[in-house]
């Protein structure tokens, strides 16, 4: 294993996630130096859709219409939860600034300013969420308008069958029709990237609009899985779109999904041209070492292992998927740091008998405690270092998957952590 | 509806009874309420009994296991794996028990055959270091499930006809027959009638229950035992414990897996019952004084049975209990028509049919002999699926590209999905996920479900077997039976995984949310 010349950087960012890149572009927009560590994996299962906060309290399964209102209700029943260290204002100004940056790496969103919507899934449920890639506004309006709609599968893509979102939609959208389409030229399983890519190709993107063109009958816009291209997905869809001369929606897939690498490619494109220093195939090899003023990591590659020094870090690891937390059969522990983890006192009371049990997993809410300035805190509430913050789904109080606000909470905890680094460390 | 016997319980004994009643020519109707082996019959460790293990606390049963168990392995080899086993003992372990073990099994005429510690671990290198003494003996693995398919099957070719789904809800008596049995059909709500000669009351831990609404008494015991299931197979052959019977003490490899367990907690009733964290501690703690590997290695799942037991000799362990099984008549509750077969083991399932097809056919003035204990079990495609690397090596035999897999962990393609729901739909009962998961390896991976179910489920929309928003009720279901199995072992990489699960179904599916589904008028 070779070691390579130590980097100097100000800040550290850990984890690959949407909290990992979001933090980094902040700090790279503040102009804080900063390094990425960590190999990316769960982003690939992201649905592209950005979640603010629907449902509160979960055991009643209340759904809100206005995101705002909801966060708002929460923080008042729920002063943990990690939004309540965050003022609405800031969290908007943080979606804005995520939503700015994937923008110019052409994924584009939409919202509506104080509403969330309903976007329909792969099993033909809706699902209420906040921003939704351009591509797949249409269905949000069809959906809203009941307006008769075309579905199109393919041979092949396993787990998407237009039949099954048609049928479970049929008390929604009346007059729903499918058709399945063959493509490229076999029945055999279609691997969704490959077909991503080549239908940015124009000549193959037109084979397809050919392909539909004579069902789409009274259709009033089209649906199709969300593999219509990987970088310029908005470009694909406004060709067929042209073509059909219909609207045309993407419906997000089983994850992982296309919908995640066209956000991870878009980091890993966007967040080395702000300077971020990124090592996506690295991860912490050993508990960094701290001397009170900052921190010395050693990341690991295949066959490498570089120290790098800084003064601030932003641990964004995420939770058991992510790696950040790893429980053992009695304890529930942070990986990198080994910081306190906030948990039930037994396995016993980690999860529900019911799977779907409306209250939520108790292990859910387990995580790492922290002050107002995001930094993770011990037993007595002080801050463990002073320069460590944590954001993301590692954070203790919140129930991401049940509450649906797991974008919402990656990119607003990102940002506070960031802003609370700045402000305790101005620049000059 | 009509028939000469009507058969309520479709685990082991039933299936088995229908079959022997239908090789001797007699019609019958088995009604289950749920579905094949939901009871006690699928909640086991799929150890067919050499008999040894019962050397000391019930040497009846273990002379009735010796014999049974010998005669399954020639009459349904198919549905077995002749593993061998081994009785070990470890540092600590009671030395009279071992001392006495060689006697006891001599008694019984089973044969066990002495061997040195090092010998054992030769021969199953997983073994502890701590091993004090060991023996072999004769005991195999069998799948209960392909063994009551199979049987269900072959009865169904004969004549016989299956119900699932199907709940009795009264007995009509006059005098001291009964003449009409009232049921009802769990998923539609219509309620059924039959017409039987006969009626056997084989519904395991049911049995109380089923007798009462017949105005019979069983007095029965519900003892749950746990069991979990490895992702590799830990050892080649069953591994008993050498003491006297007790928690945790039997491993059992099962195709690429391995069962452990098993664990006896007196529940009030059978029907809702879950594997708990205490159980499934305990047992890797026990199991892995004689396995050490099994303190770290990657469980799957988890899941329970509920033992019918009947008379408990002595309260404080229901193993006291006898495992052998008792026919009733009910002629002092005034019944002439009514018999209920109780207790019992896997290993003596065709015994039991066979007893009570005798008294079943007496009554019925039928001198037909009992064939089962000659003829062979035939191979059934109904149970083909059952058995772990069949539908991959089928697979890739064939090559067909495309026929597309739609369980990744355990190589499960769309075409044996086509071939149980075939089998299901001609046993009258809707192709359910959770049906079709019984049937096959489906779910029974290291995803639990997490992706497979949804692209079955999808599957089965695009084969028009599934309408409406079926499926969204169906994913519930399946992914809530898979979850009892998964919620006592979620530490490490399980937890991972059911994270993920979560945040698909939950998260992104919201199926944690009450939907507003299309009712029946939609469809």
């Amino acid at each position: 294993m070779n070691s390579t010349p130590e980097i100097q950087s100000e800040l550290m960012v850990i984890g690959s996630g949407l909290t990992g890149m979001a933090a980094a572009l902040f700090a790279a927009n503040r102009n804080i130096s900063t390094t990425l560590v960590g190999r990316p994996a769960e982003i690939n299962f992201a649905s592209g859709l950005l979640d603010l906060m629907a449902v509160h309290p979960v055991k009643r399964s209340q759904v809100w219409r206005d995101p705002w209102a909801a966060i708002a209700a929460m923080c008042r029943d729920n002063p943990n939860h990690p939004y309540a260290r965050l003022n609405p204002d800031d969290i908007s100004l943080a979606i804005e600034e995520f939503t700015c940056f994937l923008a110019g790496e052409g994924l584009r969103y939409r919202w509506r300013a104080r509403q969330n919507v309903e976007v329909i899934t792969p099993i033909g449920t809706t699902k209420p969420t906040y921003c939704v890639p351009d591509t797949m506004w249409n269905g949000v309006e069809a959906l809203e308008g009941r307006r008769r709609g075309l579905l199109i599968d393919f041979h092949g893509l396993k787990g998407f069958s237009a039949r099954q979102i048609a049928e479970s939609l049929r008390h929604r959208i009346p007059g729903l029709r499918t058709i399945r389409i063959t493509f490229p030229d076999s029945r055999a399983e279609v691997y969704p990237e490959a077909v991503a890519r080549s239908l940015e190709n124009p000549s193959t993107l037109k084979r397809l609009s050919r392909e539909i063109q004579p069902h789409t009958g009274k259709a009033r816009w089209v649906g199709l899985p969300a593999i219509l291209g990987i970088h310029r997905s908005a470009d694909v869809c406004g060709r067929l779109e042209a073509m059909l001369g219909l609207p045309v929606t993407e419906i997000p897939t089983m994850p992982p999904a296309i919908t995640g690498i066209r956000l991870r490619e878009a980091f890993e494109q966007g967040l080395p041209q702000l300077g971020v220093q990124t090592f996506l195939q690295h991860q912490i090899v050993e508990t960094p070492e701290t001397d009170g003023s900052g921190f010395r990591f050693l990341i690991g590659g295949d066959d490498n292992v570089t120290p790098v020094a800084t003064r601030g870090a932003v641990l964004a690891t995420g939770r058991f998927f992510g790696r950040g937390l790893r429980a053992d059969r009695s304890m529930i522990h942070e990986t990198v740091f080994d910081l306190p983890v906030c948990q039930p006192e037994t396995r016993r009371q980690w999860h529900r008998k019911d799977f779907f049990d409306p209250r939520g997993h108790n292990i859910s809410r387990a995580g790492l405690e922290t002050d107002d300035r995001f930094r993770p805190v011990n037993q007595d509430g002080r801050p463990i270092y002073p320069t460590l913050h944590a954001a993301g789904s590692i954070l203790a109080h919140q129930d991401w998957i049940r509450m649906k606000c797991g974008a919402g909470l990656a990119i607003a905890t990102a940002f506070g952590a960031v802003n609370a680094y700045l402000k305790a460390n101005p620049r000059s | 509806m009509k028939t000469q016997v009507l058969i309520i319980g479709g685990g082991v004994t039933g299936t088995g009874l229908a079959r022997d009643l239908a090789m001797r020519g007699v019609h019958c109707i088995v009604v289950e309420k749920r579905d094949i082996n939901a009871g006690a019959s699928g909640g086991n460790h799929g150890l067919l009994h050499s008999g040894a293990r019962y050397v000391g606390s019930d040497p009846e049963a273990a002379v009735e296991c010796r014999e049974e168990g010998r005669l399954l392995k020639q009459l349904a080899p198919h549905c077995i794996e002749n593993t061998g086993g081994l009785f070990i003992a470890v540092k600590g372990d009671d030395p009279r028990y071992i001392a006495d073990f060689p006697g006891m099994c001599e008694r019984c005429g089973i044969p066990c055959r002495r061997l040195d510690p090092v010998e054992a671990r030769e021969l199953e290198p997983e073994l502890s270091e701590n091993v004090i003494a060991a023996y072999q003996v004769e005991d195999a693995t069998v799948d209960p499930f392909k063994l009551s398919l199979d049987n269900m099957a072959h009865a169904q070719r004969l004549g016989a006809v299956l119900l699932r789904d199907t709940r009795v809800t009264a007995f009509e008596r006059q005098g001291s027959r009964i003449r009409t049995v009232r049921l009802i059909d769990t998923r539609t709500g219509r309620a059924i009638s039959i017409e039987a000669d006969q009626i056997v009351n084989a519904s395991g831990a049911w049995a109380g229950n089923v007798a009462a609404l017949a105005g019979a008494t069983i007095k029965m015991v519900y003892s749950k035992g746990s069991m979990l299931v490895t992702q590799n197979r830990v050892t080649g052959r069953v591994i008993n414990r050498l003491r006297q019977a007790s928690d945790a003490d039997i491993i059992v490899p099962g195709g690429t897996v391995s069962i452990l367990g098993t664990t006896s907690v007196r529940v009030e009733s059978p029907d809702v019952i879950y594997p708990e964290i205490d159980e499934v501690d305990r047992i890797i703690d026990d199991s892995a004084a004689v396995v050490p590997s099994l303190a770290t290695t990657r469980y799957i799942r988890a899941y329970c049975g509920v033992r019918p037991l009947v008379r408990p000799e002595c309260e404080a362990d229901d193993r006291c209990a006898s495992r052998g099984f008792t026919l009733r008549k009910h002629e002092n509750a005034g019944l002439e028509n009514f018999v209920s077969i109780t207790g019992g083991k896997l290993t003596t399932y065709r015994l039991m049919a066979e007893k009570t097809a005798d008294i079943v056919c007496r009554r019925l003035g039928v001198s037909e002999p009992c064939r089962t204990r000659t003829d062979p079990l035939p191979s059934s495609v109904d149970a083909k699926w059952t058995e772990p690397g069949l539908a991959p090596s089928l697979w890739m035999k064939k090559g067909n590209p495309n026929d597309i897999l739609l369980c990744d962990c355990e190589m499960v393609p769309q075409s044996t999905v086509d071939s149980i729901v075939d089998s299901i739909q001609k046993q009258n009962g809707p192709a359910a996920l959770t049906a079709i998961g019984l049937r096959s390896r489906i779910g029974k991976g290291p995803c639990q479900g997490t992706f497979c179910s949804q692209r079955v489920a999808a599957y089965l929309y695009d084969r028009r077997t599934l309408n409406a928003g079926q499926g969204i009720g169906e994913l519930r279901g399946f992914l809530r039976e898979r979850w009892r199995g998964q919620r006592p072992l979620l530490w490490d990489t399980s937890l991972i995984q059911s994270e993920l699960q979560e945040a698909m179904h939950c998260g992104l599916f919201g199926l944690d949310l009450p939907s507003s589904l299309p009712t029946e008028k939609d469809r």
